[in-house]
């Protein structure tokens, strides 16, 4: 409980309006995407770097945590106020400060949500590719704190890409500026890429500053179904080793098919055991060329069937297969544990064939898809919490497929982060000594463990 | 986040209830509890709800009324002033329901929740009036709301416009609102009963509601015009009643039980193929929450109000169905139209059709607005309660109906086109607002 004084001296910074204490709306603040909840004991809604930095001189001053949230929609729990304290909203932070056209590049608050930033600067005939599947929803200032990523970041990158440069509020309170607006810069360590991915835990980030690509001229897509998962894996590289790099490589493989196709019928061929949706954007000409020649390549790899789009609403139409996936997998068990490990591209048969395996020692369904491109593959380990003993199985399941991804030279986490989801594996990746070096950073830019405490590193 | 101060919105006081009362009280949350379940927090209604949109705080956003509908059911936070505050901030508008990936029906939580709190704690004094009004047996027919109620005691002239200005907030209108002239004579007590069509062509019951009734009486004579000229039989219930979503918005769901089991009677002895609509909000109502809100306990009730949902059908779908020709419709010479969708056709994927129609009627331009099927913000009651959030709901929109240069926008529900007419009278805009059966009326004979 935070003492009333304390709440006067935050609804002296921000504004009383600002300030939530009502138990019920509070109640609103302890959840995110993980179904996880812990109850903040209030709510700040900051509207500028200088009040968020006199919140967190406070809240040294006073000793309370604070835990910055975008849109709360983390499948890691990272903004969750695990043991109580200060939920620290960035929604009133959200504007579009300027998008410079001759220089390409844009400067944001972080409350700004991605796809209304995307729809604003594609006005202009520019491009921010960064595509969560969240991006209707989650904020910019969310996204870089968790690194976020999408089905185009096979030929783009990931949201750390596309930053230059950061204004962040340190948590002790001083306001700095990391990186800038130029693409070279080499003075003094790169805390911009070290904020990139920090899941709120080393600075609150108050401004952005994004690089701009062009808009491509258009896109074409493409929906292409295998005999087997290594026709798929095979066809990825091809097609890659061809030097074509398409937008998007998404695959699912045989348990997602028969689970789209038990809910919605959708008509796909018995024989496919694995799918990949291939986009590839860029010059008219060019594409037309480059879906041509990736028909040619992955027909001698078992290829039960080939479906190109010819128009916007033809496109819509294949994108739906992989967007009907999660409505469907409910179908399957109501409780769904959503990891994304990632291995090298040509090692995703493996991999998968290793969690066929681990689904049946655990006699639990896991269902798989992701983005094949760059071997990011969402494991979906699907349980019902009624049945007793279900989820200590989820938990040894889910384990032995970190483990199988670090084996095949992969990684726990591409895009969710650790918060406190993955806390409890994360020395299954990390040696002791680099989660030292990582703690002594937290250390010494946050003294008194202010911000966002206890999430990341096992407490 | 506390309702306005007027003494009309004043929660009422809790009451010490026993367990078992409590019991009785969580039961509407209880029976939709398995719904509340289904919301795994994923937050992509932020992206949809009009509520969020303009309040910008996760209470307001379906994921947060259902969080706390799930404690609330669970019983470890109790019905207090804040409940109220924080239910009482949605439109019931479905967007969240229609968008979710989980198919989460928050609109119906919010509605239980919200009678949970009628149970436990009775109703506003504005709901308490809302209930008196649309239970009045005469007033729909009689004309005794209009004439009685609503004339003097309700109303006071404000002279810059030539509107009317609320002094009582009725079941639709806040306080502050502009409102269009009401009617001097109701439509139901213009028209016989039953007005016989073809032999051989579809009777049809018309469900006129309140809107249509007391104020855009245009729009029922626009209805039976068309539905004429098809040679329909058009048979118009003297005893129909308020379609009773003022009472659901408020929880007051004795009145909507009483008002569905009136309304069924009234309808169901004509024995119609079809029970026809013009307002989004009433076919909603008939098609989606009568058989809700009696639920499974009446088999033999809830059977009998499916059968009613299902020959339910709004006015534009039916008259495609029945195949209006389109060159007998429109305006005739050139006239530049937007179209907005009502939060209550759209999310019964009724979209496409009137477009269809007045795509194909002569001189009738259809330009898209931005946003056509953003929420407008009335919201039944809520614009009641949260005038200033309804109109900030609706700014965005009034401005796209500027921007697309049309003579007029059209739209499929009152409810809807009093709520655009307002934000488009604030923002000094002169579009006229009309229903898309008033366009397709506009060269057929009226009788
Ligand atoms: C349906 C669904 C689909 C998703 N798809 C994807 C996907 O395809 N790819 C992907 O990468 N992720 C995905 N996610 C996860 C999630 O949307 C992303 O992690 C997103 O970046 C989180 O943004 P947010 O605004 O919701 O942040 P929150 O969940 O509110 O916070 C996430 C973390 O960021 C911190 N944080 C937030 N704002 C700031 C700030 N201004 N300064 C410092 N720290 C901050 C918080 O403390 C927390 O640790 C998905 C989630 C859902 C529910
Ligand atoms: S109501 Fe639906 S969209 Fe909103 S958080 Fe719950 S599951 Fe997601
Ligand atoms: S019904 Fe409308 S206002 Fe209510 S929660 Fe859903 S989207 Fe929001």
């Amino acid at each position: 409980m935070l003492d009333s004084r304390i709440i006067e001296k935050l609804k002296a910074i921000v504004g009383a309006g600002n300030v939530a204490t009502g138990a019920q709306e509070l109640l609103c603040y302890g959840y995110d995407a993980t179904q996880m909840e812990f109850h903040p004991d209030a709510v700040v809604h900051p509207a500028s770097a200088e009040e968020v930095s006199a919140v967190l001189k406070l809240a040294n001053a006073e000793r309370f945590p604070v835990f910055p949230r975008g849109a709360g929609s983390g499948f890691t729990g990272g903004a969750l106020p695990k043991g109580g304290g200060v939920v620290l909203v960035t929604t009133r932070m959200n504007r579009i400060l300027r998008i410079d056209t001759e220089n390409l590049i844009a400067e944001v608050e972080p409350g700004v949500v991605t796809e209304q930033f995307q729809l604003e600067v594609e006005k202009l005939g520019l491009f921010y590719p960064p595509d969560p599947a969240s991006l209707k929803f989650s904020t910019l200032g969310g996204n870089v704190a968790e690194n976020a990523g999408g089905p185009r970041c096979v030929k783009y990158g990931v949201t750390r890409d596309f930053v230059m440069g950061l204004e962040v509020v340190l948590p002790t309170g001083e306001i700095i500026r990391t990186g800038g607006e130029t693409y070279k810069g080499v003075v003094g360590y790169d805390l911009t890429r070290l904020l990139c991915g920090s899941e709120g835990t080393l600075g609150v980030i108050t401004k952005i500053i994004f690089k701009l690509l062009p808009l491509p001229d258009a896109k074409k897509t493409m929906l292409t179904i295998f005999d087997s998962i290594d026709g798929a894996a095979k066809a990825v590289s091809t097609i890659i080793g061809n030097k074509i790099i398409p937008t998007t490589l998404e695959f699912m493989d045989h348990a997602t098919l028969q689970c789209v196709e038990k809910r919605f019928s959708l008509g796909i061929p018995e024989t496919g055991r694995a799918v990949l949706l291939i986009e590839v954007d860029g010059d008219r000409e060019l594409i037309e060329k480059q879906a041509g020649r990736i028909q040619e390549l992955v027909k001698p790899l078992g290829l039960v069937e080939c479906m190109v789009a010819k128009d916007a609403a033809e496109s819509e139409a294949l994108w739906k297969v992989r967007r009907l996936v999660s409505p469907s997998l409910r179908d399957v068990n109501p409780t769904k544990y959503n990891e994304d490990i990632v291995v090298p591209r040509s090692r995703v048969p493996d991999v998968i064939r290793r969690i066929d395996a681990i689904a049946q020692k655990y006699a639990i369904p896991i269902v798989n898809f992701g983005h094949a491109g760059d071997g990011n593959i969402h494991v979906n380990v699907m349980i019902d919490k009624e049945i007793e003993g279900q989820e200590e199985k989820a938990h040894g399941a889910i384990k032995e497929i970190f483990q199988a991804a670090l084996d095949l030279g992969g990684t726990m986490s591409g895009e969710h982060g650790v918060g406190l989801a993955k806390q409890p594996y994360i020395s299954l990746e990390l040696k002791p000594e680099q989660v030292a070096a990582m703690q002594a950073i937290k250390r010494a830019l946050d003294p008194n463990n202010i911000l966002n405490p206890g999430k990341m590193f096992p407490v | 986040m506390r309702c306005p101060g007027s003494a009309l919105y004043v929660y009422p006081r809790a009451r010490h209830a026993s367990p078992l009362q409590r019991q009785k009280t969580l039961d509407p949350l209880k029976r939709v509890e398995k719904e509340i379940k289904k919301c795994v927090k994923c937050g992509a209604c932020r992206a949809h709800c009009p509520a969020f949109a303009a309040i910008q705080r996760e209470p307001a956003v379906a994921r947060g009324k259902v969080a706390l509908a799930h404690h609330l059911a669970k019983g470890d936070v109790q019905l207090e002033d804040e409940t109220y505050s924080i239910m009482s901030k949605c439109l019931l508008c479905g967007s969240c329901a229609e968008k979710c990936p989980n198919d989460v029906p928050t609109d119906e939580i919010v509605i239980a929740a919200r009678e949970a709190l009628a149970r436990e704690r009775g109703l506003t004094t504005f709901h308490k009036a809302v209930g008196r009004i649309i239970r009045n047996r005469k007033a729909m027919n009689m004309g005794g709301l209009a004439a009685a109620i609503l004339g003097p005691i309700f109303f006071r002239k404000v002279p810059q416009t030539s509107g009317l200005r609320l002094r009582f907030p009725l079941p639709f209108l806040g306080g502050k609102r502009h409102v269009p002239q009401l009617a001097k004579k109701p439509f139901l007590s213009r028209h016989p009963e039953v007005i016989p069509g073809e032999p051989g062509k579809p009777r049809i019951v018309y469900f006129v509601g309140c809107m249509t009734n007391f104020v855009y009486t245009e729009i029922g004579e626009a209805a039976l015009a068309l539905f004429r000229h098809l040679g329909c039989t058009v048979i118009i219930p003297r005893d129909q009643q308020c379609c009773g979503l003022p009472g659901m918005s408020g929880g007051d769901m004795e009145t909507v039980r009483e008002l569905a089991e009136r309304n069924l009677a009234a309808i169901e002895k004509h024995n119609p193929d079809y029970v026809m609509t013009a307002c989004a909000t009433c076919g909603g109502a008939l098609h989606k929450f009568y058989p809700a809100v009696v639920g499974k306990r009446n088999p033999e009730l809830h059977a009998r109000l499916q059968a009613l949902a299902d020959k339910t059908v709004d006015a534009a779908v039916l008259l495609q169905k029945l195949g209006l020709n389109p060159e007998e419709t429109g305006a005739g010479e050139a006239f530049s139209i937007t179209y907005h969708d009502p939060c209550h056709l759209r999310t019964r994927n009724i979209t496409k059709q009137p477009r269809e129609l007045l795509r194909a009627a002569p001189g009738v331009e259809l330009t898209e607005m931005e946003g056509a099927d953003r929420c407008c913000g009335l919201g039944g009651t809520f614009n009641v309660y949260h005038y200033e959030t309804s109109m900030n709901i609706n700014a965005p929109k009034a401005a796209a109906i500027a921007k697309s240069g049309a003579e007029a926008v059209v739209t499929g529900c009152p409810g809807c086109m009093m709520q655009l007419a307002d934000g488009l009278q604030q923002s000094g805009c002169k579009t006229r607002v009309m229903h898309t059966l008033e366009i397709l009326a506009r060269r057929i004979k009226r009788t």
